[in-house]
């Protein structure tokens, strides 16, 4: 997978991932080119849009399109599950999940991405695996936050 | 749940969201950029959350669309906080914001290395994700190493190495040769018996990358792919957890039927057995259900599945059950099975055998031409390209027309691209293929490239009863109200040479066709207006009787663009006229155009060029080139047996189009112009040769030969230079003055025979000369295939054979004419008297206008005559020893050897039949391989050779080499040597200075004639 990009039915994007050395400026226009090319496709054709020798996998899921760039010679099904899969542990992850939680979390679902492909590559195909490691990160970073507020309230607590 | 937590960053979206338009968004954003800049500034006042608060703010704003660069060392920064929390921030905004080639990435290097070697696992995760997702060729530099050890450690836990495994996979994808994968095959064996489902998935990403690289070294996993395979078909002993809608992990299925595909076949039968019996259990019971995941699940299996099948080169029952699921699959209501399935079917026209039973989808096929998806329309289209042959190209050309008017713009230049090749490739007759291109031209002017036009006029003008046919299209079509301007530029060209065909036709006299004609020349750009003026010139020459009122209206016409701005058109203008008024001086000059020389169709150079441009590397195309071109010299006997099925559209070349690697046969020295072209200096003939200006950037007097000229220049080493490469391969033995040049190199069309036993030896624009070699112990049997390219004979055809000393080599008769497209098979005897590494020379020459000479060493090289055989340890260690020293056994010191790993090594040595015995020697290092040497004097002769590199310095080797015989000890001893310093050609004089181990029967090869000269060209 070169890169995944979630759009919005508007043309904003949600979040982009690279994972072939595009320049910024490239970036900018692969995403363009790539919002004129997938939006404007109707609902009933199939998940997949050849572009620049490439193949651009897509599913829309109620107001937001997930793309994943791949090879000619990939497997292009294969991919298109991989989008669900993904969208699956989201859903599990913020309980229904809807573009808003993406909007405002945006942050989350780079995490879970990060747990579900490496180099463009699947690394888990367990939803219980990926789950349960997304949990294990949220609590170090608690643990650190009630750690730093403790320590803020003893130092509080001393300068009084 | 443990949801956002940042209160300044839900604001900052927030307002972002309710910005009511773009301009609004940018000034809220300017001012967060502002704010977030003067804090980075003052950084001493702000915390580690902050400091992660502005980090992720940046990384929105970037997705936003706005540049953040000055923020990138922020993000990069945070990768060294202590703390997990700001560390995983920066981690992941840095991989997320930078690519590889960014310099700031250089300066985490070392952060990231401390985090991958230290002992906290939740660290070593974040570390390994950021190189796995942007890691350079730096990173793979210096952390490759300890990569590789999280990922066979035994202490890591899985979350730790199936990262790595990914990491490695990327870093060795970017950079193979930093990353040292030398003796993994073994630790890839092992980690696929790994348990952990995830484990086993990364690892089998990073096998499919090393077997996609070097295939040889990995045999060992093949039959653990297998395995595993059918472990996950069966569904034995998978975690819930890891099936995917009931099925087992389809991806890890997919990924091992990838890596299945990159090994060229299976040789074991047990394997194999079972490996087709999982894919016919895949191919059979995969059913369409109603669960749309599900569906797509088990169909990715299963278009891998078929994938595969199509590589192992599967029976032809198995086959045809895959073209008949195929058949299926694109007639569903499902678009993207549709998709999918017309997708293989392309794929599966590369297998033969299947394209008969394709055919019998045509019909489905086409309506996919008028799928509603473009996605679909695209793949049909090239379907339909591909399966397209004599038998039914008017079915499917026809077909293209048609779409061609209701196309949308997307498609449509492919689409008349694609119809022009087709109808030229395989037109059943030539007045169809001239409707074809001119309705094409109708339909879609816009995208007829120059190309296209030019070749209707090359066959219109090389086949005279083609001529009236055409002159009367051209005619109807300038009937219609509006033309595109090609088809004017066509059709004046046309009725220029040949209206005169079609006097006595009504609406057909040189009057009317000039004012039909003249009628669009207000509507035409300046490119066309030269081609208007010579179709005046050239109707009225025609016109016998002369027209009085004809002649002034032209003239007329000449006259007035005498003063043109276009110097072409001006240029013409003035001529003619002068021409013109000449009266009979003008039939000869304004005669009709000769007969064009054969050329290879610039479009089908066009399209194998896109072809290749976007090839995709899958291990099916590879397979399919390795397949064409071992095909080469069988298809160019094609023609040779008479029955070329298109002969008659003289100028399409059927046979191996992809053979000939330079738009070719260039007569135009010799014949192109005849008497016509009175190539004069001063003022340039208001030329003949039309259709040379239209075609040649070097426009006016520019004969096609000239065109050609410069094109020639650009190959390396002509005029008979001797340039240093070029030297090597085609010697300036002689007076040889050869104008003629070769097409390809011929030093590496040298080198690649010595490997293969068929291909071609040498090629020009007049002849291929193919070898096809078959070697059994000390005898070889060579075939030449002397191919005439053109359409006239080759005559003084001559073949010396100058054997060197140790070999004994007869040529059959060579006959002294080649006729016309025929090719003649010369077979040459070959006896290996005994150890030599000299060559034989093949000295060549014809007579095509000019005499051409060439010689040129013939793959019966030292090599040729060894078989592998493989010996165990209790055969080679008495050998060993029984052989004590020189000069028997020669051990040698060998430096400036090209860097190789030992496994390129390895590969090496098999593709010379030294077959390397793995395990014999226990240093990782060192190599032994074994083989026997077969030749009259030494009859079958055992050598075993043995290398011991150095692993800190790849460029030298120790080398010892022993048989049964000194002679053979040194020969094979050098030839190895040969193969492992840098350049194999380099040149090693005639006489290599020799060590005293030199046998006695070297010298009396010296003298040898023959050997003295492939020495020469060596």
């Amino acid at each position: 997978i070169h890169f995944v990009l979630l759009i919005s039915r508007q043309g904003k994007v949600r979040l982009t991932k690279w994972y072939s050395p595009y320049s910024q400026k490239e970036r900018a226009k692969v995403i363009r080119e790539l919002s004129g090319l997938i939006l404007t496709r109707g609902p009933k054709l199939c998940n997949f849009v050849e572009w620049r020798g490439l193949k651009v996998v897509y599913k829309r899921y109620a107001s937001l399109y997930f793309c994943m760039c791949i090879n000619q010679g990939d497997n292009e099904l294969e991919v298109l599950e991989i989008i669900h899969h993904f969208v699956e542990i989201l859903d599990r992850y913020f309980g229904s999940v809807c573009e808003l939680d993406l909007i405002f979390n945006f942050h989350k679902a780079y995490y879970i991405l990060d747990e579900l492909l490496i180099a463009g590559e699947l690394q888990e195909s367990s939803k219980k695996t990926v789950a349960r490691l997304i949990a294990a990160q949220d609590s170090l970073v608690e643990a650190a936050k009630e750690q730093a507020s403790s320590i803020s309230n003893m130092i509080a607590q001393a300068a009084k | 749940m443990a949801l956002s937590g940042m209160r300044g960053l839900s604001v900052f979206i927030s307002d972002v969201r309710n910005c009511p338009n773009k301009e609004q968004e940018r000034l809220r954003v300017d001012k967060e950029l502002g704010n977030i800049r003067t804090r980075f500034k003052n950084e001493k006042g702000l915390t580690p959350y902050e400091k992660k608060k502005y980090v992720w703010k940046m990384l929105y704003i970037y997705m936003l669309g706005y540049d953040v660069d000055f923020g990138h060392m922020e993000a990069v920064s945070l990768i060294s906080a202590p703390k997990y929390p700001e560390k995983q921030v920066g981690y992941i905004v840095t991989s997320s914001l930078l690519n590889e080639n960014h310099d700031f990435l250089r300066l985490a290097i070392n952060t990231v290395r401390n985090d991958i070697i230290g002992r906290n696992e939740t660290f070593q995760c974040l570390a390994l994700t950021l190189v796995g997702n942007i890691g350079g060729r730096e990173f793979a530099e210096s952390l490759a190493p300890d990569v590789q050890k999280l990922l066979i450690s035994s202490s890591c836990r899985p979350l730790v190495r199936k990262k790595a495994a990914l990491c490695l996979l990327r870093l060795y994808r970017k950079n193979p040769d930093v990353v040292n994968v030398d003796g993994w095959s073994d630790r890839m064996a092992q980690l696929l018996d790994e348990r952990d489902l995830g484990v086993l998935t990364s690892s089998m990403s990073l096998l499919v990358a090393l077997v996609a690289n070097n295939h040889d070294a990995y045999w060992s996993c093949l039959p653990k792919c297998v395995k595993a395979l059918e472990r996950l078909a069966r569904n034995q002993d998978i975690p819930q957890e890891y099936t995917y809608y009931g099925i087992p992990s389809p991806w890890l299925q997919v990924k091992t039927m990838r890596a299945l595909q990159y090994f060229p076949t299976i040789e074991d039968p047990n394997t194999r057995r079972s490996l087709f019996e999982v894919l016919q259990r895949i191919l059979m019971g995969t059913d369409v259900v109603k669960n749309v995941n599900k569906n797509n699940a088990s169909h990715a299996v299963l278009f891998e599945a078929l994938a595969l099948v199509m590589h192992l080169d599967a029976e032809k029952e198995i086959m045809s059950q895959c073209v008949a699921l195929l058949g299926k699959f694109i007639a569903v209501r499902e678009p993207n099975i549709r998709y999918l399935g017309l997708e293989n079917m392309t794929r599966m026209l590369m297998v033969t055998d299947v394209q008969d039973i394709i055919k019998r989808h045509q019909a489905q096929i086409i309506t996919s031409l008028k799928d509603p998806d473009i996605s679909i329309r695209r793949r049909a289209l090239d379907l339909l390209y591909g399966m397209c042959d004599v038998s039914n190209t008017k079915d499917i050309v026809e077909e293209l027309l048609q779409y061609l008017s209701t196309a949308d713009f997307a498609m449509r230049e492919e689409l008349s691209l694609k119809a022009a090749i087709l109808a030229e490739k395989f037109a059943p007759d030539l007045s169809w293929y001239v409707d074809v291109i001119l309705q094409l031209i109708d339909k879609a002017g816009d995208f007829v490239s120059d190309d296209i036009w030019f070749r209707v006029v090359q066959f219109v003008t090389n086949n005279e009863d083609l001529q009236p046919y055409a002159a009367v299209k051209a005619r109807e079509y300038l009937d219609k109200p509006a033309i595109h301007e090609t088809m004017v530029k066509v059709s004046a060209y046309i009725l220029g040479e040949y209206s005169h065909l079609l006097a006595r036709r009504p609406g057909c006299s040189p009057k009317e066709i000039f004012s039909i004609i003249h009628e669009k020349l207000p509507t035409v750009s300046t490119s066309t207006i030269p081609i208007l003026l010579s179709t005046y010139a050239k109707i009225l020459m025609h016109t016998q009787p002369s027209d009085p009122e004809l002649q002034n209206q032209i003239w007329a016409i000449f006259r007035k663009y005498e003063s043109c701005i276009d110097a072409e058109i001006q240029q013409r203008a003035v001529e003619y006229f002068a021409l013109s008024s000449k009266g009979a001086a003008l039939m000869d000059i304004m005669a009709e155009m000769p007969k064009f020389p054969e050329r290879q169709s610039a479009l089908i150079k066009k399209a194998e060029d896109t072809e290749t441009d976007t090839a995709e590397q899958s291990a099916l195309k590879l397979r399919a080139q390795q397949q064409t071109s071992n095909a080469l010299v069988v298809t160019d006997q094609r023609p040779a047996n008479g029955t070329p099925p298109v002969s008659e559209l003289g100028l399409v070349k059927v046979p191996s189009m992809s053979n000939v690697d330079h738009s070719s046969a260039d007569h135009g020295v010799t014949q192109a112009n005849g008497t016509l072209t009175v190539v004069d200096p001063q003022p340039p003939e208001p030329s003949a040769d039309l259709l040379g200006d239209l075609l040649g950037p070097l426009a006016i007097e520019g004969p096609p030969g000239s065109a050609v000229q410069s094109e020639r220049n650009l190959v390396p080493g002509t005029e008979g230079v001797p340039n240093a490469d070029d030297a090597l391969a085609i010697a300036p033995v002689g007076e040889q003055t050869n104008t003629v040049q070769p097409i390809g190199n011929i030093a590496e069309r040298f080198q690649a025979l010595c490997l293969k036993d068929s291909g071609v030896l040498y090629e020009d624009p007049y002849i291929q000369i193919g070898i096809k070699a078959d070697w059994r112990a000390h005898q070889g049997r060579l075939v030449l295939f002397l191919g005439n390219k053109n359409t006239s004979p080759l005559v003084s055809v001559q073949a010396l054979i100058l054997p060197p000393s140790h070999l004994k080599m007869e040529l059959s008769l060579v006959p002294d004419t080649i006729p016309p497209r025929a090719q003649v098979q010369c077979p040459l005897e070959v006896i290996n008297l005994r150890p030599s590494r000299d060559v034989g020379v093949l000295d060549f020459s014809y007579k095509f206008g000019t005499h051409v000479n060439v010689k040129l060493r013939l793959p019966a090289v030292l090599n040729k005559f060894l078989q592998p055989i493989s010996v165990s340890a209790e055969e080679f260690f008495p050998q060993w020893r029984s052989i004590s020293g020189p000069p028997l056994k020669l051990q040698e010191v060998v430096r400036g050897v090209r860097p190789m790993s030992v496994a390129e090594m390895a590969n090496l040595f098999n593709s010379f039949r030294l077959i390397v015995c793995p395990g014999l020697d226990p240093n990782a290092n060192n190599l032994v391989a074994s083989t026997t040497f077969y030749s009259e004097s030494t009859r079958a002769m055992l050598c075993l050779i043995r290398i011991e590199t150095d692993p800190a310095d790849r460029t030298q080797l120790r080398m010892t080499v022993a048989s049964g015989e000194p002679t053979l000890t040194f020969e094979l001893k050098e030839f190895i040597k040969e193969q492992l310093v840098s350049i194999p050609t380099v040149s090693r004089g005639p006489a290599p200075p020799l060590p005293q181990t030199q046998p006695t029967s070297a010298p009396a090869a010296l003298s040898d004639p023959g050997a003295m000269l492939a020495g020469l060209l060596h």
